[in-house]
């Protein structure tokens, strides 16, 4: 269970948010909204223990979040703003890395599935460099059903992706709240998660 | 809940592990490196261009350019040190890699160690090697020239090191290329002086034992500090 106690943040002098607080249990979801530059990704950020409150405290299974905490981290699948995928690589030397990187494994065939799920098949064996920035989320998605970590902080999963892809990600995540992870996601768009297992909060 | 399924499935990852830190560094960086190999190439031939520009532009005379010589090629080896240390990390930072790497649950020093050790092995060995054959043209002889590239080998990963140092710091920062400059040269300066001064005192009879030897402290210090102050300064620019 990951929890936030009356949380407030800052960026330079201006105040984004303060007295926020919720917990979201194994099994649930939490969709963050609102506008541009009220505090999305800073809360992201702070639940994942990349930045540190201003006020108030972050809780991962009842243990207060210090910064690149070790605990979250072995339990943490981050999705940033950028999808972390090096033009160099092949999309499924990019998996493999970014795996090895979470201190996990999976076979190519695991690999090679986790594409074809998110239709980039055929694509596999390109560099990374000639994808559209929808394929490149799609690995990212990819990437998620692979690690095996209960708790996954999204930031803008759905950007750049077409209408197959955003209901890939909404089973995608599912799939993760059956197995009993948790997942939080910043989002515009609404992402068809299923009502009684989400909770949402709008930023102001 | 942590008895969650998901939490369940085999991971390898010992937390804390150093080494498996060090070699996930090092493989993807050296497999980057040689993906972009036109990259590394104009590196060394810059290094080669700055070495063999000075005997054209002095003299032609054996004992001034043997005078010079040591220093040319110390200056240049810092330069061209300096010209591949934006890309240490601020490539990661731009797409979004560094993130996942200071997630990672390996030590983010252990990964920082890989990391400048790659730099070492792709910039600062190729400078050791080549400088004996670009040494000649300065017209040191044989016992020189082994000074000058053992000197080399004992500072170029000092230069790694704290390029690293100044990497970090400069993440995310406008202009930070040229703040990294200014930033690091002055602390080269000892390197500088000692591996330089390596060969004169080879030449002058004194031997280079004393000069090597600072090198090697100076090594040391930078290798048990550098992790250290290299992943504090890539979570301060993550912050």
């Amino acid at each position: 269970m990951i929890e936030a106690h009356d949380l407030a943040a800052r960026r330079g002098h201006a105040r984004l948010f303060e007295g926020l607080s919720f917990a979201v249990e194994p099994g649930h979801a939490m969709v963050v909204t609102g506008a541009n530059g009220t505090g999305k990704t800073t809360l992201l950020r702070m639940l994942a223990g990349l930045s540190w409150p201003a006020a108030g405290e972050v809780r991962w299974n009842g243990q207060p979040v210090v910064p690149f905490d070790p605990a979250v981290r072995a339990a943490l699948a981050f999705v940033g703003h950028a999808p972390a995928l090096k033009d160099e690589l092949t999309a499924v030397e990019n998996l493999a890395t970014l795996l090895e990187l979470a201190g996990e494994r999976a076979s190519r065939d695991a690999i090679d599935g986790a594409l074809d799920k998110v239709a980039l098949g055929s694509r596999r064996s390109l560099p990374a460099r000639v994808l559209s920035q929808g394929q490149r989320r799609r690995i990212g998605l990819a990437r998620l059903s692979l690690l095996a970590r209960p708790l996954w902080i999204l930031d803008e999963p759905a950007t750049a992706l077409d209408a197959a892809g955003v209901a890939l990600l909404a089973a995608t995540i599912v799939e993760h709240l059956d197995r009993g992870g948790l997942a939080i996601a910043a989002t515009h768009a609404p992402l068809g998660l299923p009502e009684p297992r989400t909770h949402s909060i709008t930023l102001q | 809940m942590s008895t969650m399924v998901v939490a369940q499935s085999p991971a390898t990852a010992a937390p804390g592990a150093v080494l498996p830190g060090v070699r996930w560094a090092l493989a993807r960086d050296l497999r980057l490196a040689l993906r972009s190999r036109a990259e590394l190439a104009v590196q060394l031939l810059f290094y080669v261009i700055v070495v063999s520009l000075f005997p054209l532009a002095t003299t032609p005379e054996r004992t001034q350019l043997s005078a010079i010589g040591p220093g040319v090629l110390w200056v240049a080896a810092l330069l061209a040190s300096l010209l591949s240390l934006p890309r240490l990390f601020a490539a990661d930072y731009a797409d979004g890699t560094l993130e996942q790497i200071a997630l990672s649950p390996y030590p983010l020093e252990s990964l920082v160690v890989g990391k400048v050790l790659a730099h070492w092995l792709t910039t600062g060995l190729p400078i050791v090697l080549l400088a004996p054959i670009l040494g000649l043209q300065y017209a040191l002889d044989n016992e020189l020239l082994v000074v000058l590239a053992a000197a080399l080998l004992i500072g170029t990963p000092v230069l790694s090191l704290l390029g690293a140092i100044g990497a970090a710091l400069t993440l995310g920062l406008r202009g930070g290329s040229s703040l990294l400059a200014l930033l690091i040269l002055p602390l080269y300066v000892p390197l500088l002086i000692f591996g330089a001064g390596a060969v004169e005192a080879t030449r002058s009879g004194l031997g280079a034992t004393a000069h090597l030897s600072l090198l090697g402290a100076a090594f040391l210090v930078a290798l048990v500090g550098t992790p250290f102050a290299a992943a504090a300064s890539v979570r301060i620019a993550l912050d």
